[in-house]
């Protein structure tokens, strides 16, 4: 049987990071992953590098993966495009409520300005008229999701790391894991399978949040930052079982990627028309132009959700050597580094850059965080 | 007329021979027809209308159905994502929300195109697509045009580019002389295919026809100047304005993925899967034509009747065409031995050749990966406007990446780029759009 120091199970934009940090370590790394790299949410995903500002856990988290991710600017195959975000607020009451998320991002490190409405479309001629302004994050990017899990992947094997490409974990043993070949390998476990965590750690509340995307055929210029509502956090992270968004994407390619929406509790992948009508008529009402451009393709993704809206990231209590990072919803790629330094500063026993407390599995095992 | 909901007992998706033949079938039982298509007029490929020649009469007659009492016919009109019970289409009246209780796909096929040095240029286009845009009245007199791939629609495309004024330098056939001199030897089985083949080499009386030989190259600085054959007498270069270069068909699948239906393999590709009565896998979800398998015009006119029949609960006169069917159904087989395609076509791509034109995808970045969702993600091949029609179908030819086998089924509408704005109709009086 072959021993590592890490078994990553899964080889999504999370699992990659963290076989990416850990084999930088110079740690002994495995990582198994059944269908192609980055072929799950992170395939799904827009690709949005974002500070949520809304949980302050989620805020440091995003802006101390966001400062990670610069090192990957320049790096062509993932086409970073730093478009920035654009926040919009249909009136005053959300205009008014920019100058504390400024405050909060800056506490993050992160710049931002507010935006008047006549900045408003002089950055974005093509927005509806009547709104009020809004946000501008200039730092803030897009990525190609899948392109840099396969990057990260590829870093680790260049480190020593050790890819079962087309295997599936099939059980966690004692110390490791057994492959759906009857494969074993030995070692402390990283359980990062997203939407599929509860087959392998069912004692962790983990469930799909279902979103639909379209992309169009190519428009280069017509939009040029990344294009959100103020309201988007209230759709994003509200309990209600559905909800749609105003978030519209340039692609460095020309095309608009358009969401978003949110259903709680759905597994299935089909396209829901009546969410794709709302989605859509929430766009046009931002956009309108949008209404005449072609769309191309329009697909769905599941979002690894928590109930707190918190990754899951450490240890898992009652098992030994088992590790998770999962449960990132839609921000996994943001935070994808960031949760990966975590993870290799917990195995290694340093202490991390930020507090990773609010993040530990523990919390949702009935013990007190550790 | 502008009714946005519509209600049939029978839809037809494709106005082509089947789907004329399924519209006529069903209707003669007095079922409520409905009959889409994307083209502007009925006919689909091979009787596409032709701006400056008539129609055949065998056209003309198939025509009828358009009028049929009880068929609506809805040109222009493209099915772009599929309901259970409906589909979504978007054509000259808006978007429309199409109902059925029984579906015939008489989809048809696509031509086959493969990646060779040059395919890229201005000046290389497809042998059937080349013979669309010259019905359509694209300017040809006194042009060169060199024909050149493989099966019965060089010819086609041959005779209709020279009665449009082209100057044809040639017909070139990939498939050896004895399996075109075998493939003659049996045609009199089918009377009615041995006079069209000899009609048409009537109508291209003077031109070349070259068995065995394949363009290996187009060579040209921005647009196509010399096309590289390599034939029974070695390589030659011939000047040239034009090259129309196709390999053939293969069935249009699209919708049916859409839907659900299960496809089995045609040779490097695949078509709908069908029972003796045409039913598809899908409860009330029938197939005809080229669809189901390259089987050309008068199978598809056979199945597209039978298929009409039994999607109007009609069985028996449906079962009375099997025999038809079959007959027609084995000189498609003849068809597939004769126009097998030669190896030495397979390995034309160079590893610098562009496979996926949308992306700008070359052949060489494909490498290692093996399927095409991995091929995708980690190339964006077949992530543009054409969403793979036409390098996915190149590459299952090549047998480079395995055709998808996505999380999702692939069912991933629209089938076509289609206006968001009919995406988001909702057909109901209250639109959900507000002032933002």
């Amino acid at each position: 049987m072959k021993a590592f120091d890490l078994i990553v199970v899964g080889a999504g934009i999370v699992g990659a990071a963290c076989a990416a940090a850990a084999a930088h370590e110079g740690l002994t790394v495995a990582v198994v992953e059944p269908g192609p790299v980055g072929g799950g949410s992170t395939a799904a995903a827009m690709g949005h590098l974002v500070a949520m500002d809304d949980d302050p856990a989620e805020l440091a988290l995003s802006a101390y993966s966001l400062r990670l991710w610069e090192r990957y600017a320049m790096l062509p195959e993932i086409e970073f495009s730093r478009c920035g975000t654009l926040w919009v607020a249909r009136d005053e009451r959300e205009l008014a409520a920019v100058p504390a998320r400024i405050a909060r991002l800056a506490g993050a490190g992160l710049r931002a300005e507010r935006v008047d409405a006549r900045q408003l479309y002089e950055l974005e001629p093509q927005l509806a008229p009547g709104l009020a302004g809004g946000m501008r994050v200039p730092d803030e990017a897009v990525v190609y999701p899948p392109r840099m899990a396969r990057h990260l992947l590829d870093q680790a094997g260049a480190a020593g790391a050790q890819a079962w490409l087309g295997r599936r974990v099939v059980e966690l043993l004692e110390h490791g894991v057994r492959l759906d070949d009857g494969t074993r390998l030995a070692g402390p476990v990283l359980v990062a399978t997203g939407v599929a965590l509860p087959q392998l750690l069912p004692e962790l509340p983990l469930y799909p949040r279902k979103g639909q995307l379209a992309i169009t055929d190519r428009y280069p210029g017509l939009i040029r930052h990344q294009l959100l509502e103020l309201g988007y956090a209230d759709s994003a992270h509200g309990d209600a079982e559905r909800s749609v968004a105003f978030n519209v994407q340039p692609r460095p390619t020309g095309q608009i990627l358009v969401g978003s929406s949110r259903e709680s509790g759905v597994a299935d992948r089909e396209v829901s028309l009546p969410l794709l009508w709302q989605m859509l008529q929430r766009t046009f009402a931002f956009l309108p132009i949008l209404r005449g451009l072609q769309g191309i393709r329009i697909w769905t993704g599941l979002r690894p959700a928590t109930p707190d809206g918190r990754p899951y990231l450490g240890p898992l209590p009652g098992r030994r050597d088992v590790w998770v990072a999962a449960g990132h919803e839609g921000l996994g790629v943001t935070t994808a580094l960031g949760s990966a330094r975590l993870i290799v500063d917990g195995l290694l026993g340093r202490v991390p850059a930020i507090d990773p407390a609010p993040y530990l599995p523990a919390r949702m095992l009935g013990g007190a965080a550790a | 007329m502008t009714e946005p909901v519509r209600r049939y007992d029978v839809l037809v998706v494709g106005a082509g021979p089947a789907g004329l033949a399924a519209a006529r079938a069903a209707a003669s039982h007095g079922a409520r027809v409905g009959l889409v298509d994307a083209q502007p007029r009925a006919g689909g490929q091979v009787w596409r209308h032709d701006v400056r020649r008539g129609m055949p009469a065998m056209a003309r007659r198939a025509f009828a159905a358009l009028a049929a009492p009880g068929v609506d016919w809805l040109p222009g009109t493209q099915a772009v994502l599929a309901q259970p019970g409906w589909l979504l289409a978007d054509g000259p009246r808006g978007a429309l929300q199409l109902h059925y209780r029984a579906l015939v796909l008489a989809t048809g096929a696509r031509e086959l195109l493969l990646p060779f040095p040059g395919w890229t240029l201005p000046g290389v286009t497809g042998a059937g697509g080349a013979q669309a845009l010259a019905k359509q009245g694209w300017p040809l007199r006194g042009k060169r045009v060199l024909v050149a791939g493989s099966g019965p629609l060089l010819l086609a495309a041959a005779a209709t580019l020279r009665a449009h004024g082209a100057q044809l330098l040639g017909i070139h056939e990939q498939a050896p002389l004895h399996a075109l001199r075998d493939f003659a030897l049996r045609l009199p089985r089918w009377p009615g295919k041995a006079l069209q083949a000899l009609a048409l080499r009537t109508r291209l009386a003077g031109v070349a026809y070259r068995a065995g030989s394949v363009v290996v190259a187009a060579h040209g600085d921005d647009v196509l100047r010399e096309v590289e054959i390599d034939g029974p007498r070695g390589r030659a270069r011939l000047a040239c304005d034009q090259l129309a270069v196709g390999y053939g068909l293969v069935p249009d699948t699209g919708l049916a993925e859409l839907l659900g239906c299960r496809l089995e393999a045609a040779g490097r590709h695949r078509r709908v899967a069908a029972d003796a009565l045409l039913r598809t896998s899908v409860d009330g979800v029938f197939a005809a034509g080229e669809a189901l398998g390259i089987g050309g015009r008068d199978c598809a006119r056979i199945e597209g009747a039978m298929a009409g029949h039994v999607a109007a609960g009609a069985e028996a006169p449906a079962r009375a065409l099997s025999a038809r069917r079959r007959h027609a159904r084995a000189f498609a087989g003849l068809l597939h031995e004769t126009f097998a395609l030669d190896p030495r076509i397979h390995a034309l791509a160079r590893p610098g050749t562009l496979v996926c034109r949308c992306e700008d995808v070359p052949l060489g970045a494909l490498a290692d990966l093996p399927d095409a969702r991995d091929a995708k993600l980690a190339s964006r091949c077949g992530m543009g406007a054409c969403q793979g029609r036409i390098c996915g179908t190149a590459l299952a030819e090549l047998g480079v990446c395995r055709p998808e086998a996505s999380s999702d089924g692939g069912r991933r509408p629209p089938l076509f780029p289609v206006r968001l704005a009919a995406l988001a109709e909702s057909f109901t009086h209250d639109p959900q759009e507000k002032r933002p």
